[in-house]
Formats: structure tokens, sequence, C-alpha cells
């Protein structure tokens, strides 16, 4: 054996996958913490896969929105579930490219062969978010803390003045723009002259997408009810585009004047409280459990740009990392018999796209001789996606990946699908499956 | 668990009270756990004339473990231990005039029985009988073994089974579920047999041993039990329920180590879901278990197509479909697969406001005994339970009046819980329960609705 030749590897196995239904912000689930979330999620999938007392490689997961009191949420979720105590278990955060990157981190392992089994996941909940208190009353509990006599506890105490108890509330926005998401997708859409019209009917094919999917029973082994939630609660099977129609502008904040803003509540994604799990394995393993394999993550990639000064647009990193990935595994845009691109706004998605179709782009952003071309509609998001479903940042990733596995599936062997997911920090994490 | 009037009326105080003013005094009833001896005393054993199985069942009870005492000592010692079981072999009636013998040994033994003790009473099937004499003495049992369940104190049973020629070898598995604490709730119940190649070596405490068991709407309830106690004996279960029922499904999974499957099983293609579901998983399932069933209750002039279309498709049609794709499919069911589905007393004695649900259960009877034959040509059985009243959330939320009324009207004065159920579906599912099929078994304590 030559001695620079690459350890052997293997491709990983995706057996399957559970999430608990999404739920809107500040509704059913307000009261579940986001280890009440991932814990449930975990005993669904055990149950699914009949996994009681039984210890997987390793379960990664995380969440976007984190208590101080959850360093070790993962590892607590698994002491709290029905797998064997003995799991080893980690954190992983990449805003919403969380779910994804913790399929990867698995699946990596396990083509390494130093795991056999491994569980991805992720949550998020908006309702029982972390508040912090500010800074000045932190350094002030601080010092009362470190205060030795009564004297200096008084002193201490008496630094506090009114206008510091008001909590930092986690928002939705980048640190270093002070835009939310929505914002910087806006400015995007305008970029690239994408119409409300078009993000309006993405929408409606999403709700349509997805309802029809409960409907045929595809969730049935893919979704396990939750405190009383059967359904993702976003999830509108009449929305139209009339009632979108209705739905008045919002993010208009960044636009320059008398751009017209054409992003709303329905064509983009809600806050969202929910978690997912996927199960990966090598095909041995697979086989000796007596479970299915439904695809293999082949590869991924991640990529990274520059919104704050580069002049791009926070959300399109994917763009980035899909042809570096395509060129290292020799395949086109085309050559995929489904694509799963995130919906965190339907502008999102068709920015994406027309920056693939886009000549001068892809050859001065890209690198690339030619554009990626177009996509087959009809192949995107063929269950639903986000704008339905939902999307608890760091479970997201899950339930694409479970889903797409579920699909190329049904669909025979041989077929191969694409995910794209964008990220807050102007990051992207992308991958391919195949049956 | 009992309910809490069986627990008051077994207290001390409740004692008093209960007898003074002739109310019902329902026992705590034996139920099984494993481990426990097939019966809690001796078994003695008499004949009606010249019988035949004597020595089949002395056999099959010592293997058990039992003592097994003949009814010479028990007529010279009436005062002697106490009795777990008093069997009395029947089959060698010829004419009423052998009754005389039985009435002779009965009497005896039975006032020596311990509380939850047992009286089977084994028999030809009338039909068999060479003369009419015969028969009406065959036929006699059914009267006298029902008159004695509901004489019979504290908690005990008597049952009755006909066993045809050729079938002696059926006899050990339902003559092992009747004696035990299995069928503590069934009472006042005649089973037939049939002869059938009946495996051996079965493994007591786990009869169920490697064998995969599916249970529908395993999410709650009966359904749950059944899950359970089918886990308890060693096999691995499938649960099904419907996907909005997931929830607990997956608990009641993962309480059991089995699996969940959330499938609407009145699903254009829920068989073919199942079925593919079990191959890829499992690689073929021995043991399916129709249980899933609703309630749309309206008296029937008041009923619209909603509510009896719904009841028929789950109660009913699900388990035709089901079963019948089961048997098209050729491989996934396994030899000696064991079907069992869910009747209930509504569809024997029929139930006012429950038009729909009766007749989907009534129809629940007439189909296992159609397919019968059919799987008995593989080796197979196919069976129906009734539950009678059975302790569950459904009927916690029944008016306490009807309630009370409901539970107590049967031979144990109360009612069944879920356990006891499922102890009689998993007897069923046993490989041993191989001449049992056909039948509909009753758990309902002889409740006096549909007797």
């Amino acid at each position: 054996m030559a001695s620079n030749s690459k350890p052997a590897t293997r491709k990983a196995a995706i057996v399957g996958g559970n999430r608990i239904p999404f739920a809107r912000s500040n509704s059913t689930y307000a009261q579940a913490s986001n280890q009440d979330m991932l814990t449930a999620t975990l005993d669904g999938l055990v149950a699914r896969f009949g996994l009681q007392g039984k210890e997987v490689g390793e379960v990664v997961a995380g969440a976007v929105l984190k208590h101080a009191r959850d360093f070790n949420l993962t590892r607590e979720s698994v002491l709290g579930s029905k797998l064997a105590p003995s799991t080893p278990a980690y954190d992983v955060q990449q805003a919403c490219g969380t779910g994804l990157e913790a399929a990867i981190l698995v699946a990596n392992k396990i083509a390494l062969g130093q795991i056999e089994s491994g569980i991805a996941g992720g949550v998020d909940t908006t309702s029982d978010a972390p508040l912090a208190v500010s800074d000045d009353l932190r350094r002030v509990l601080i010092s009362l803390n470190n205060a030795k006599s009564v004297q200096d506890r008084l002193k201490a105490i008496a630094r506090i003045r009114p206008g510091m108890i008001a909590p930092e509330i986690p928002r939705n926005s980048e640190p270093r723009t002070g835009l939310a998401m929505g914002e910087h997708a806006q400015l995007t859409a305008h970029e690239w002259e994408i119409g409300r019209e078009e993000q309006d009917e993405l929408t409606v094919r999403s709700h349509s997408n997805m309802a029809a999917a409960y409907d045929q029973g595809f969730f049935d082994d893919l979704v396990t009810p939750f405190l009383g939630l059967s359904r993702d609660q976003n999830l509108r099977p009449d929305s139209s585009l009339e009632k979108l129609a209705k739905l008045k502008p919002v993010f208009d904040k960044a636009l320059p004047e008398g751009a017209e803003a054409t992003m709303t509540a329905g064509n983009s994604t809600p806050l969202t409280d929910g978690a997912s799990a996927v199960l990966l394995a090598s095909d041995e393993w697979a086989a000796e459990q007596g479970l299915p394999v439904l695809a293999h993550l082949v590869d991924a990639q991640t990529a990274a740009v520059d919104y704050v000064h580069g002049g791009e647009g926070l959300l399109m990193a994917p763009v980035y990392a899909v042809p570096r990935m395509l060129a290292r595994n020799g395949l086109s845009l085309q050559d995929f018999d489904f694509y799963e691109i995130h919906e965190a706004f339907a502008s999102t998605v068709l920015a994406t796209m027309k920056a693939w179709e886009d000549p001068a782009y892809c050859k001065e952003k890209l690198g690339l001789d030619a554009p990626l071309g177009s996509i087959d509609r009809s192949k995107l998001n063929v269950h639903g996606s986000s704008l339905a479903a939902g999307h608890p940042f760091a479970a997201t990733g899950g339930r694409i990946v479970a889903s797409l596995a579920k699909t190329l599936h049904q669909a025979g062997p041989g077929k191969r699908g694409l995910i794209s997911i964008c990220a807050a920090g102007g990051q992207g994490v992308v991958a391919i499956l195949e049956s | 668990m009992a309910d809490w009037y069986t627990t008051f009326a077994n207290s001390g105080f409740g004692t008093t009270i209960t007898k003074q003013l002739g109310l019902p005094r329902p026992a705590v009833l034996r139920r099984y756990e494993p481990g426990q001896p097939l019966l809690p005393g001796p078994v003695v054993i008499g004949s009606a004339g010249q019988g035949r199985l004597r020595d089949t069942v002395t056999t099959v009870l010592r293997d058990a473990g039992v003592t097994v005492q003949s009814p010479v000592t028990a007529d010279g010692a009436t005062d002697g231990e106490k009795l777990g079981a008093v069997v009395l072999d029947a089959t060698g009636l010829t004419g009423p005039g052998d009754l005389a013998s039985a009435h002779d040994f009965l009497a005896s033994a039975i006032k020596r029985l311990r509380p939850s003790g047992r009286v089977l009473i084994l028999a030809d099937p009338p039909s068999d009988a060479d003369s009419p004499a015969q028969a009406a003495a065959r036929q006699a049992v059914d009267g006298l073994v029902r008159s004695i369940a509901k004489e019979l104190l504290n908690g005990s049973t008597a049952n009755a089974v006909y066993v045809p020629e050729g079938a002696e070898a059926s006899l050990a598995s339902p003559l092992a579920f009747f004696l035990s604490g299995r069928s503590a709730y069934v009472d006042g119940q005649l089973l037939a047999l049939s002869p059938a190649d009946v495996p051996t070596g079965e493994d007591a405490d786990k009869p169920l041993a490697g064998k995969v068991a599916v249970v529908t709407g395993a999410a709650r309830g009966i359904g749950a039990s059944i899950a359970s106690v089918m886990a308890r004996d060693g096999a691995h279960v499938v649960a099904v329920d419907i996907p909005a029922a997931g929830e607990s499904l997956a608990a009641v999974a993962n309480e059991i180590g089995g699996t969940a499957l959330q499938l609407d099983i009145t699903a254009p293609d829920a068989a073919n879901r199942l079925i593919e579901h079990l191959r890829e998983r499992h690689g073929g399932v021995d043991v399916v278990v129709h249980n899933a069933g609703i309630t749309r209750d309206k008296l029937l002039v008041n009923m619209d197509a909603a509510r009896w279309n719904s009841v028929m498709a789950v109660n009913l049609q699900a388990q035709l479909d089901i079963t019948q794709a089961l048997l098209d499919d050729g491989d996934v069911l396994n030899e000696n697969a064991r079907i069992v589905c869910v009747s209930s007393q509504s569809g024997i004695a029929g139930n006012r406001g429950q038009t729909n649900y009766a007749a989907s259960k009534a129809g629940v009877i007439g189909m296992v005994r159609a397919w019968a034959p059919q799987f008995a040509e593989r080796g197979a059985t196919i069976n129906a339970v009734a539950p009678g009243f059975i302790i569950t959330e459904m009927t916690a939320k029944m008016p306490v009046g009807t309630r009370e009324v409901g539970s107590r009207i049967n031979s144990l004065s109360q009612g069944g819980l879920p356990v006891d159920v499922a102890e009689t579906i998993a007897w069923l599912s046993q490989p041993g329960s191989a001449g049992v099929n056909g039948q509909t078994v009753r758990v309902c304590g002889q409740s006096m609705l549909g007797a």
C-alpha cells in the first residue's frame, strides 16, 4: 500500500429520521425547553428503530439559541432518553447549518470507521429563549458575588441603576450589521430583482407540497407527534396566491429609497420551535440491526461570504459551496433527481437559482467558465420545505436530510439529491445524498 | 390493580358492610405473573364414564409442576389440602345417567376449592355423538359448566373444553391457560378444539420467544396492554397506531423494547406498507393482533353515514384487508402464524346506540370462523377475543351508575382489566395453541349480556 494513500473510507448510510412537528413560536411548545424537545425527538427515533438501551457511536446535535445551563445539551438529552447512558454526545452550532453540519460530522466519522452508527440532530426554541441581563448589570452582579464584606456588598448593590434592569432579548439579527436576517434577504431580493409574485408562488407550492405529503402518509415514519401536535403548525394547506397577496411587506428598513419591498410574513419563515434527528450508520451496522439504508451521504461542503464589506448577500454562501462540491464529484447542477434548497425566505431560494443561471455572476464571483444553469423546478422541495414546515434553526438540517433520504429511497436506487442550506454569519452548508 | 369497589369490599370494614347489605363481593383475582406456578394448590382429576384424557391431563400438569390427586383421596379426605383446580374428564359420557358421577365428583371437590380456583370440564363435542342420548349428555355439560361458573365464589371460574377424537394433542395449551392466572377473567366459556400438529418444546416463561408480533391500536388502553404482555412473553412487538397517536405509541414501544409504526390501517396502501415494513425489518411476521377499533355511538335512526362507515372501516374492513393481503403475499406470513382479532361483547349481545360497532364486531366473529379452515391448512390459526366490561380510560369517563352496573353484572362481580384481554390474546398467539382455530373467546367474567 502506498504510503501517501488516503485512509480507506466508506459512505455513511442514512437509516431514517425523526422529528417533532414544528410549532409556531410562543404556541404549543411555549413551555418546552430545548432539552425536552431534543429528548422527545431522540425517543421517537429510538421507538422507530428499536434502539432502546442500545449504544450508538455518537450523538451530535445543537441549538442556535441556547441557555447557559444547556452547555451539554445533547449529552443531557441522551441521558434523559431511552438510548444507553453509555452513548457519547457533543454539541455543535453553525447557525441554521447546525443540523446538516451535525449529520456531516457523524457521517465523516462513520466514513473513517471511527464509529459504526450515530445520530445527528438539532433543536431550537424561540419561545423558551434565553434572556441575558445587560452588561452593566452583569458586571455589578459579578462584583457583588466576589464581595467579601457586607460593606463591599452594599457598595456593589448601590451601583445598580434602573436602566440596567431591562434584559437583553436575543434578536434575529446580524451582530455586525444590526440588520435582521429578513432585511438582509430583502436587499438580496432587490439586487436580484426577485418579484413578489414569484416568491408567493414558491410559498404556495411549499404549503401544497407539504400538505399533500402529509395526506399521503409520507411523514408517517419521519414525524412523531409532541404535546398534542401531529402536523407542523405553520402548514396552511389552503394557502393561495390571493391570500398571500393581501399580506403587507416587511423587512423594508434597509432598502434604498423608492425600492419596492416584496417580502412578507407569508413568503418568509416564521420563528418556530422544534427538533429533528437522523440515524446514520455504516451499511454493515444497518444490516446487523435489520434496518434499512435509505440513502448515502456522498459529500458535503461549506462556504462563507463577506456580507459585511464584500458586497455579497448574507444568505448567498451556498451559491459558492455547491459548485466546489460539484467539481469535486464531477457532477453538473442538472445531475440531480431532487433538490432541497432551504426556504429561509422564498426570495433566498429564487436568488440562489438565479445566481446559478447568471453567466456574469458565475464567472466573476464563482470563477466558473459557464453558468451552472437552471434546475427543473418540479424536482425542487417536492415534499415542501421551511416556508410550510417552519424553521427551528438547528432542526432544519435534520428535517431535510431525513426527508430527502426517504424521497430518494422511494424513487429507487441510484437517485441523487442536493441539499443547500444558508446560515447566519454569511455561511452555507451543502451536501449530496444518493440512494 | 383492582377497582375501588373491589378494594373496598375486600377491606375489613368493607367485608362487614358488603356482607350485611348483601352487596356484590368481588374477589381480588389471581392473575399471572412471570415465574408464578401454574396453580397455587393441587389439582384433582375426576371422570364421568370411561374418559380418555385423564393420562394426558395428568402428564401435562405433572410436567408443569402441579400436584395431581385422584378423586379417591379427594372423597376420603374432604378436609384435606385446599385445591387449586378441579378437572373433570367427561369424555366417557354415554348418556345422561353418567352425569350422576360428574355431580358426585364435582360436589365434593368444589367444596375444597381455594379462592381463584378453577373448574375445568373436558368433553367430546355433542355434534360427534353416536346417539341422541350421548349428544344430550355432552350438551348437558354446557348447562352444567355455565351454572357452576355462576355458583362459584371468591374469584373462581369454571370453563369447558370440547376435545374431539384426534385433538388430544391440542389440549395442553388450553389446559394450562384455563388453570393459570392468565384466564382470570375468562369464565363460563366453552372452547372447541380441533386436531392440529402442535409444536412442542415451548419455553413456559417465554412462549413467544423469537416471534415478531404486530399489534394494531397499541398506543393506549387494551392495545398497549396486549403489546406489553406479548413483549413479556418474548415477542418483538411492532406497535401500530394512527400517526396522530404517535407520541404515546412511541412511549409504549420504548417501554416494552418494541418498535413503533405509525400507520392509518384504513389507508388504501396500509396493508402493503405494513407488509413491506415487516419484510424489510423482520423478514416476516408470526402474530398479528387486529386490536384497533373505534366507537361512534348513536341510535341507528340518528346515525349518519360517516359514523357508520368509519366504524366499519377500522373495526372490520381493515382486519379483512390486511389479513387477506398477508395471505396473498405468500412469504411474509411465517409458518404457524397466529391472527387474533378483537371482537366485543357488543358483537354478541348487541348494545343500544352501537349498531355500527356491534355489527362490525359480530362481523369479526364470522370472519374468523370462515377463515379458520384456510389457516389450518398452513398450520396457522385465526381466532377472536370478545372483551366484556374492561376497565380502561374509556370506561372511566362513563357516568358512575352506568359504569358500576356494567362492571358488576357478571359472575365475578367486577370489570376486567386490559391485561385479562391481553393474556387471552397472548395465549392464542402461542405456537402450542395450534388446536384453537376459528374460535371466539369471551373475556367477560361470564357477563350476563349475550350469555
